[in-house]
């Protein structure tokens, strides 16, 4: 390895090394905060969490958003709720067991201290949000209440019916607006990153067009926070939102950024099945309905074959010829495995032929022996939003039939490499939420998402920052005329211009759904290395064809959505051959990575932890050189590495 | 299904629009309403015309990015759902359908079906929150919240700052919008503190920003897609006048 991999773990026991590295950070004074500027890309959780606090502390911070409202970040889109070892139930929970489930829960492809890290702050993150005025839900007395997720065995999720997401948001950007009232933030909506500024090696500021106008803009600063989230959309089919994207990360990368995993995306399981060749996103239902909804498929062929023509109701079909597949085959958790294995579960059902819709990839999931336990009302006071929101996408009444789901992707535990101190291979350039890598190993574990995004954004980065600010203080304002802008803006500007000039006759959305397809076929639930070696040749062909054939209509200079897609693709291309190259690398199945050629008789994953136990970090070498992996060894020193068994 | 699309075009801020009408055919049943207009968009491009601008992001009607007003109704003919969650079932095969942006004075059009929402920021910067650093919380079960106050300050802070209210609302009245942020907190016992500093704060600057005033017609409630109650406008108003009363 040319480049060794500092992940700066603080020395000393688990538990001591937050705090020995919060002892260590350097300040920086009042005065001198009011002179640094820092750039934050992306207003979701962990974006708006980051510019608010840093605002709070008197930095001078510029955030950047895609959207017209920071409030539109897809963070709001989260449905189920938000992990904290808060053991408000009594249930014996504690910080160790939230660390412990996290990483077992990835499949031991994460960091010891930084999961244990998380697991720490996220008892903080509920204090502050409550004192934000996220409206939890709450008990008779007064008091918060808790819900189960995958992956676990105690209630620990804290969250406001099935919109927790959006209301953590809200939180964060009213904290936002606060900060912006206080002039301590200036935020820019409708403004996109279009690369990263390097300046002596250091991250120094961004080009970012102004998505409005259309002009390319450039702003400095002392340290840049990357906050736009992950690239599932290379799927086009995903639960993102349909603006998310990579790009972001992508011009990182391609500076000198590592991309650690790249091949760690999320299959989650309870979304609503593909209607037809015209849809242009999946919709999710949250994890928590796995609480109290049954999952199955029938036992007989005959009755999947009765189904799919409309000749009986799912109703209909006896207990006894109902096959329960999660609690047969994973008695101990049943159907609150995680997600890679109840996603894998659903694909090896419909694989066998058991789906249940017309086109043969869907299962159900049931509430009759919950709405009977619990009665009608409770579940529509923990569920009534989501059953709602089935109804209107389906037509199809889940208070009479059960539910039809199916597995898609949602998101990315891969990202951005970055250290203990969320800091990436540049210099004053940071990663937090799901644009780095660091917590969710192979596999994140349900309302993790939020605590990650709000724990490195709320209490996380605002230390870590200082310490490299505290060197940068003396330094001058960045000069935004200098010659590395001059020359990044050129280079935005010839990419512009390429795409303008093609003139094609495709449009940029059936290329992207045509990548998405080669995406979901050869690098999505299952993966091989027949597989993965066509998906790389299959992208370089459709690469090629994109830049002779794409059509993007307009200008410029101008509100141009189909220009904002078709950059957005370019890197889509890049993503989702980075990370073929990375499955077939990565020759184990591990945690939502799965290679057929390691398994066990049973079916299930088969991990490989003599041969794999590290991060897989790809260092970007040019655009027509293969890039190089550099790899961080794992080493577990406090968790004894076990297979992972959610049947006993 | 097919359909005869009449599309509010208008170039920037600065031109003057008008509708123009498109055929669409080969739509499924189930496929969106945005759906439909991305197909529409990739016919245009095939012709060498124009796609037609429109704000959407999550397209599960939680973002509240989309903003379309279809046959004369905010988010269309369906009820308690955004744009994005509107259906083609819901229309008649042949259907002739009306498409134009959110009107408004305080939301200038920046290009075809495209608004700006930022007045909506503007009136959340002046006070639509609590004012507590990171760092400074206690205990999160040491605030003690009655459920039931829980639940409707929840009600309240389902808005997703979509504008459908001021579209709907005939004096272009951000009310609805107001009040359910003033409300949302006001209920809470962590929020009462800056109750009556926010809501003359925010009501002050939704004048400024030249939204109408509120004539109870209740239009609002009725198009919103998150179904917020006009009883929110009623708590901002006890705020907003004991805080008068206060000074």
């Amino acid at each position: 390895m040319s480049y060794k991999l500092e992940s700066k773990i603080p020395e000393g026991p688990l538990s001591e090394k937050w705090t020995r590295r919060k002892a260590e950070v350097n300040l920086v004074s009042p005065n001198n905060k009011r002179i640094l500027e820092i750039i934050v890309v992306g207003t979701g959780l962990a974006g708006a969490s980051a510019a608010a606090s840093l605002g709070e502390l008197g930095y001078n911070v510029k955030i950047f958003c895609i959207s017209d409202s920071p409030r539109r970040a897809h963070s709001v889109a989260a449905q189920g709720g938000i992990n904290a070892a808060k053991n408000f139930q009594n249930d014996n929970d504690s910080v160790y067991r939230l660390f412990y489930d996290t990483i077992k829960g990835g499949d031991y492809r994460s960091r010891e201290a930084n999961v244990y890290r998380l697991a720490e702050v996220s008892s903080a993150i509920i204090d502050h949000c409550v004192a934000q005025g996220v409206p939890f839900a709450r008990d008779y007395a007064g008091y918060l209440v808790n819900r189960s997720f995958g992956g676990v065995q105690v209630s620990r999720t804290f969250y406001a019916r099935g919109q927790t997401g959006q209301q953590l948001l809200l939180g964060a950007y009213a904290s936002l607006n606060k900060e912006i009232a206080a002039g301590t933030v200036k935020c820019y909506p409708r403004h996109e990153m279009m690369d990263l500024v390097l300046i002596n090696g250091q991250a120094k500021g961004i080009i970012a067009r102004n998505l409005v106008t259309g002009k390319l803009e450039r702003f400095g600063a002392h340290a840049v926070v990357i906050a736009t989230g992950g690239y599932g959309n290379t799927y086009f089919l995903s639960t993102n939102a349909m603006n998310s994207n990579g790009s972001a990360i992508m011009q990182c990368y391609r500076k000198g950024a590592f991309f650690a995993n790249p091949c760690f995306a999320q299959i989650h399981p309870t979304c609503i099945p593909v209607h037809g060749q015209q849809q242009s996103k999946l919709t999710l239902m949250s994890e928590s309905l796995r609480n109290d909804g049954r999952i199955w498929v029938p036992k007989k062929i005959e009755d999947v074959e009765k189904l799919r023509k409309h000749q009986i109701k799912p109703s209909q079909i006896p207990e006894e010829d109902r096959d329960y597949y999660l609690e047969r085959r994973y008695p101990a958790f049943g159907n609150l495995v995680p997600r890679d294995v109840a996603s894998r579960a659903a694909k090896e059902r419909c694989d066998a032929g058991f789906g249940v819709n017309e086109t043969g990839l869907a299962v159900f999931l049931d509430f009759k022996e919950a709405i009977a336990r619990l009665g009608k009302e409770k579940v529509a006071e923990r569920y009534g939003n989501l059953f709602e929101m089935y109804q209107k996408i389906t037509d199809s009444n889940p208070w009479e039939e059960p539910m039809m789901i199916y597995p898609a992707i949602h998101y990315t535990m891969g990202g951005l490499w970055v250290d203990y101190d969320l800091q990436t291979t540049i210099p004053g350039l940071y990663a937090i939420g799901e644009a780095n890598f660091s917590d969710h190993g192979g596999n994140r574990l349900g309302a993790s998402a939020l605590m990650q995004g709000l724990a490195d954004g709320y209490f996380i980065l605002p230390v870590t920052i200082g310490d490299y600010l505290s060197k940068k203080f003396s330094e001058p304002k960045t000069d935004t005329s200098s010659p590395e802008f001059e020359e990044a803006e050129k280079a935005v500007q010839e990419r512009m211009n390429r795409l303008f000039s093609i003139k094609g006759k495709l449009t940029v959305d059936s290329i992207h759904k045509r990548l998405g397809r080669i995406m979901w076929e050869y690098v999505g639930m299952s993966r091989n290395e027949k597989g993965l070696k066509k998906a790389i040749e299959e992208i370089d062909k459709l690469r090629e064809e994109f830049y002779r054939e794409v059509n993007v209509p307009c200008t410029q200079y101008e509100f141009n959505q189909e220009l904002e897609k078709a950059l957005r693709l370019e890197d889509f291309f890049e993503i989702g051959k980075l990370m073929a190259m990375d499955a077939l690398e990565r020759k184990e199945s591990c945690g939502g990575h799965f290679r057929e050629e390691s398994q066990t008789e049973e079916g299930e994953a088969k991990r490989d932890d003599a041969n794999y136990m590290y991060v897989a970090a790809w260092e970007c070498k040019g655009d027509d050189k293969a890039p190089e992996l550099h790899k961080e060894m794992l080493d577990y020193q406090f968790v004894q590495v076990k297979t992972r068994n959610y049947k006993e | 299904m097919e359909f005869n699309l009449k599309i509010w075009r208008q170039k920037n801020a600065r031109e003057k629009g008008c509708f123009q009408t498109y055929h669409i055919s080969g739509i499924e049943p189930d496929a969106s309403f945005l759906e439909m207009l991305d197909i529409l968009n990739g016919q245009l491009i095939k012709e060498g015309k124009e796609p037609v601008a429109f704000d959407h992001d999550c397209r599960e009607g939680i973002c509240g990015a989309c903003s379309l007003y279809i046959n004369g109704r905010a988010h269309g003919p369906d009820d308690r759902v955004t744009t994005c969650q509107l259906f083609m079932r819901h229309f008649k095969d042949g259907e002739t359908i009306t498409v134009e942006p959110f009107r408004s004075a305080a939301f200038p059009i920046i290009k075809d079906l495209v608004v700006d929402r930022n007045a909506f920021d503007k009136i959340l910067q002046a006070g639509g929150f609590i004012s507590v650093r990171t760092g400074s919380a206690q205990d999160a079960n040491a605030i003690l919240i009655p459920h039931d106050n829980a639940e409707a300050s929840m009600d309240a802070a389902s808005c997703v700052g979509c504008g459908a209210c001021v579209a709907t609302c005939r004096n272009g009245s951000a009310m609805l919008f107001v009040a359910a942020r003033v409300s949302s907190l006001a209920l809470l016992p962590q929020g009462k503190i800056e109750s009556g500093r926010r809501a003359r704060a925010m009501v002050a600057k939704m004048d400024e920003l030249g939204f109408g005033n509120c004539t109870n017609t209740r239009a609002c409630e009725m198009e919103c897609p998150k179904g917020i109650s006009v009883s929110h406008i009623a708590r901002l108003n006890r705020e907003f006048l004991k805080a008068k009363f206060s000074d």
